[in-house]
This record gives structure tokens, sequence and C-alpha cells, in this order.
């Protein structure tokens, strides 16, 4: 008998290690549990981290997830107020708020995301029909004010934006406040919603594209003859400013000749005028010189220089 | 079973004496197993977040650490110091550390369903593109990439507050990029407002982020290569080359500008300058004329009449030895007989 007592210890203590083990449960600081007693939910979820005790075999123990989760919805092709057509994707952040409701309700994650799914699609679906693309896409007039005082650099990127009354964040506003409250009823806490992705479908994208293009190319070739304009402008420009400079040189250039002009004749004349009679004389006689230079003269007796010739006393 | 029960006494198959042995096993296994599972070692650019039972005991720095054993202490190493680096619209070949984070089958499965989904809304396009595509506020198209570069600050809040927060980070990058580049023009986003963009969107990131208690600090968002989609990239560049063209021409025209007017101008002053020259030369000559006829004019009338006389004869002194020919004749006489022609040469002429 003495041997048979290590051997009933140990099944004693595998005893004991099973139903501890079976009534024994740790909730991470992640998780939240809720304790059902043959499928029928035993108090409250029990959220508080830490090692808990529960009946063993009797009771099961649900865990779920406490943190905030993610929700990335399937991008969608929903046509806009507009008629354009567009893909939106939205992607969400949740957490099990009633983890009890939540187990009674969608049981599991996987349950729960393709319910968020269609949820979220249906009513993204809803507000993003109700707007232009404009609203969808911009949260703000910033661009408008910026458009007054554009500058003409880049001008064929400038397009006419439409002015928006709500914008992008008041929808995705509006989609969070109404999925929350449908959310509610599964034991969730939608936290928050954002449009991830837009996108234009192909059809449209290729139009835009080509409007682009078509507008680039508009510009470019506005960019070349603008280039042959100031070309031409600057040309002129040269040839005006030619033209002032030289005729103003020229004038310039007379007026100060006529000045000159005019006070020499002032000095010239002041001084001729004390006697003309010798100004003349005299001067007359200094371009003989030069006049007389090779002619041939014929000079009669009663001249001055001949007078002498035939007598002395004229 | 049925037979095993009434075999109790299995135990009486080995020797009385191996019992012990097991025994010492058995604790030793233990011992080992414990010793194990006590020590931990915590890098220089970690903290180890250590939970008792699950819940939140405390934070351990670099080192080598202690817990309690046999799981009942747990303990998550988070990288605190290192600069985690996400990537959008493009992807380092060579792929760097990847942030660690506990995945569960269903994210796993999520992200599956996600990475199919993209290739829909690709319509097997590029992912990357998909990451990076986005509509401008004037509705045209633009390819924006970025990073994100990010730092946890708070490792408890990191571990415990949400599930797969690289994600997270991801998706709310993507939506707030969007967002802020929504309210844009194509033309600020591709030229003038990268940085701005930038800002704009780490501080709505950041808020998010916050609001969620994700325990993470973005320290910066960089946009890297912005483009328009390359459908419309040869109409961009040709903008540009249009662009550039016109500047050529333009600075052609100018060149050719300052080619000539500077020379006009220097042409024009030089015209300028030599009237004055003439000014000063016609004056000067007036005045030293003048005072030339004011000193002889002042010698003549201190004796008139012989200074008329000499003053002629003198020019006839001049004159009179360059005539060629010199004819007298006598004022009587009214025919025109030459008194003297000595000149021989003259005939010639004449003839």
């Amino acid at each position: 008998m003495k041997q048979g007592i290590p051997a009933l210890l140990i099944i004693v203590l595998s005893l004991v290690g099973i139903v501890v083990i079976n009534s024994a449960y740790i909730i991470d600081a992640t998780e939240q549990v809720v304790v059902t007693e043959f499928g029928k939910p035993v108090g409250g979820p029990v959220q508080e981290p830490g090692l808990n005790w529960k009946l063993p075999f009797i009771q099961k123990v649900d865990k779920f997830d406490k943190r905030i989760m993610e929700w990335d919805g399937y991008p969608s092709e929903i046509p806009t107020a507009d008629r354009k057509f567009i893909w939106v994707d939205v992607t969400g952040r949740w957490r099990i708020e009633n983890a009890l409701l939540y187990f009674q309700t969608l049981h599991n994650e996987r349950t729960a995301q393709s319910r968020l799914d269609d949820i979220m699609d249906g009513i993204t679906r809803n507000f993003i029909t109700k707007y232009n693309l404009p609203e969808i896409v911009r949260s703000t007039n910033h661009i408008i004010e910026l458009s007054q005082t554009k500058d003409d650099e880049d001008a064929h990127l400038d397009v006419e934006v439409e002015r928006i009354d709500t914008g992008r964040d008041e929808i995705t506003r509006k989609i969070l406040e109404t999925a929350r409250k449908v959310v509610k009823d599964y034991g969730i806490e939608l936290i928050d919603l954002r449009i991830k992705r837009i996108k234009y479908n192909d059809t449209v994208q290729k139009k835009v594209f080509e409007r682009m293009i078509s507008e680039s190319k508009r510009a470019a070739e506005q960019l070349r003859s603008e280039g042959q304009g100031v070309l031409a402008e600057i040309y002129g420009q040269k040839d005006k400013d030619l033209k002032k400079i030289t005729s103003e040189a020229y004038k310039q250039a007379q007026g100060i000749k006529g000045k000159a002009d005019a006070e020499a004749t002032k000095i010239y004349g002041d001084a001729y005028s004390k006697d003309p009679e010798f100004f003349a004389f005299k001067e007359t006689l200094e371009r003989y010189p030069d006049s007389l230079r090779d002619a041939k003269l014929l000079l009669t007796t009663d001249s001055d220089f001949l007078k002498y010739l035939k007598k002395v006393d004229a | 079973m049925e037979i095993n029960l009434p075999n109790e006494g299995m135990p009486k198959i080995p020797p009385m004496k191996s019992t012990p042995l097991i025994f010492l096993f058995v604790i030793l296994f233990v011992i080992f197993s414990g010793a194990g599972s006590l020590f931990y070692q915590v890098s220089a650019d970690e903290v180890g977040v250590v939970q008792r039972f699950g819940k939140y005991a405390r934070t351990a720095n670099p080192g080598l650490q202690m817990k309690l054993p046999f799981g009942i202490e747990t303990v998550r190493l988070i990288k605190v110091t290192h600069v985690f680096k996400e990537e959008f619209g493009f992807r380092t070949v060579q792929s760097g550390p990847r942030s660690v984070y506990a995945g569960r089958e269903i994210d796993q499965n999520r992200s599956q369903n996600f990475r199919l989904n993209n290739r829909n809304f690709a319509n097997g396009g590029d992912p990357f593109l998909e990451e990076s595509m986005m509509l401008t506020g004037d509705l045209n198209v633009a390819v924006v990439e970025w990073i994100i570069q990010y730092t946890i600050k708070d490792p408890v809040q990191y571990a415990f507050r949400i599930r797969n927060p690289r994600e997270t980070i991801r998706n709310m990058s993507e939506a707030i990029m969007r967002l802020v580049v929504g309210d844009k023009t194509i033309k600020e986003v591709l030229t003038q407002e990268r940085e701005e963009i930038g800002y704009e969107v780490q501080r709505k990131l950041q808020e998010v982020l916050d609001s969620y208690g994700l325990g993470v600090a973005i320290q910066n968002v960089i946009l890297q290569e912005v483009t328009p989609p390359d459908e419309v990239k040869p109409s961009f560049n040709e903008v540009n080359e249009a662009r550039q063209e016109k500047e050529k021409v333009v600075n052609q025209a100018w060149e050719e500008y300052n080619r000539v007017i500077p020379k006009a101008k220097g042409e024009a002053e030089q015209l300028i300058r030599s009237a004055e020259g003439y000014a000063l030369e016609r004056i000067n000559k007036a005045l030293g004329d003048a005072e030339r006829f004011n000193l002889s004019l002042a010698a003549y009338q201190a004796a008139p009449v012989v200074t008329k006389k000499r003053l002629y004869l003198e020019m006839l002194d001049q004159v009179m030895p360059e005539l060629r020919e010199k004819m007298f004749m006598d004022d009587a006489q009214k025919g025109l007989l030459p008194l003297l022609n000595l000149n021989q040469e003259h005939q010639g002429v004449e003839k």
C-alpha cells in the first residue's frame, strides 16, 4: 500500500489541476469576456483584465477584443448627384461597446465585419448620391479664395471651381452619425469613419484625362504664342527706344549748336557793329588774297592803287 | 479504461526506487522551464510592457529583466526609439525592418480581402497607384507619393488601445492626405504647397490618432514624387517645354534689345558731346574774332586814314604776286586795250 500513496497523490493533484484550469481564466488587457452557462449569459461582460474565476465545466467564456478595431470597406462605384461615377472606399474604426449584445447579435468578428460592410455601404451610398462631386472632394472653399488672387503662371491649371456648401468633412460626419446609430444595436461603437479613397471610374477618368490633356495643349500653344507676342513687343520697344534715343540726341545736339551759333552771332554782331565800315573794309581786304589767287585782274588807272601811276597828286 | 481502473497498482510495475527519480525529473523540469520564462532581455531601443495575468503591471527599461514565470507575467517588447516609416504609392525595394504587430487570423483574412478589393478597385492596375492617385479640389487627378515617419510615444497605449496600429496609421494617413489634397488645386499640389500639405497632413493625422489613443507621434509627413498621371504627363511636359521656349524667345529678344540700345545710347551721347564741342569751338572762335576786331579797331581809330591805306597796301602785297594776269587800263580809255600782257602761257589758254 505504501507505494500507492504517491500515485494517488499524482491523480488527486492532476484532478485538482484540471478543475483549476477549467475555472480560472485570464483576461488580457486587450480583451473582454462574456461568461455563459449552458449558452445563457451570466452577468454582464467582464472588462477588467486579470485572473478571474468561473464555475468549471458548467460556465464557458467567450473572449472579445476590447481594442479599437479596423473596418475597411469594399470600394463601391457610386454616382454622385451630378451624375459622376466614382469609386468610394471608406474606412472606419470601431470597438465592441456592449460585448453581450455583440455576442448575441453577431457572435463573432467575421459576422460583425460583414454586417458593418452592409451597413456602411448602404449609408455611404445614400449620402454620396445626394451630393455633387465637388462637395465630396473638397471640405472648404479655400480654392475659390485662392483663385481670386491667382497669378497667371500655370494659368492652364486653373479650372472653374464651384462653391460648396457641405463639404467632405461634413458629409463623412453625417455618414458617421447615421451609421453610429445603426451599429449601436449590435453593441458596436463606431469611433470614426473616413473616406479613404475616391477615384473616378474608368470612363470618367478617361474624360478627365482628356480634358487635362487638351487644357495643357491649349496652354502650351498659348505660352508659345505669348512668347512670340512678347518677342514682337520687345522688338517694337527696341525700335521705339532706338528712334527715341537717336532723335533726342539729334534734337539736343542741334539745340546746342543753334545756341552756340546764336551766341557767336551775338558776339560778332556786338563787336563788328562798333564800326561796320571798318569791319567791311577789313574783312573784305582779308578775303582778297585767297579769292583773287590766279585771277586775271583788270585795273583802271583811276583805282587807288594806280592813281599814282598817272600823277602824284590826284 | 474499464481495464485500467482496477489496475490501479500501475506503479507496481516499476521498482519502488524509481519513484523519487521521477519526482526529481519533474522538479528539475519545472525549475528549468521556470528559469527560462523568468528572465528576459529588453534591447536598448525597446521597453517591455509587462502584464500580470493579462493586466498591465509595469513598463520595463532596457537590460536584463525578471518577471514571474509560468505565464503569470508576460512581456511585450515595443520599440520606442525606433523611427517607423510607412511608404505610400511606392515601396523601397529592400524592405527595412517592419514594425512588429500581433496579427490575428481574422486580421490576416481581412487584409487578404483588402488586397483582393484593391485589385478590383484598380481594375487590374498598379496597387501602389491606388494609394497615390487622388482627386484634387479642382477635380483633376494627381499622383502623390509620400512617406510618414512616426515613433511610439506611449508604449502602453500602443500595446493595448488599438488592434493593428500599423494598418490604422496607414488607412488614416491615406484618408487625410486625400482630405487635404482634395482642398487644393492641382497647381498647388504639383508645385507650390508640397511642404504645407505635409505639415497639414501631419497635424491632422496626429489629431486623429490621438483621438484613438494610439500612442504614436507622427514625426514627419514628407511628400515625395508628385506628378500628374502618366496619361497626362506628356502634355504637362509639353507645357513646361513651351514655357521654357517662351522664356528662351523672350530672353533672345531682350538680348537683341540689350545689344542695340546701349550702343545707340552711346552714339547719342557722342552726338551730343560733339555738338557741345562744336558750340565751344564756335563761341571761342567768335570771341577770338571779336577780340581781334576790337583790338584792330582800336588801333585803326588812332590813325584811321593811314591805317586804312596801309591795310590796303598790305593786301595788295599779298594779292599781286599771286595773280595770274594783271591788266592795267587808263580810266579815260573806253575800250578794253591791255596795257601790259606779259604772260605768254596765257595765250595758249585763250586759244
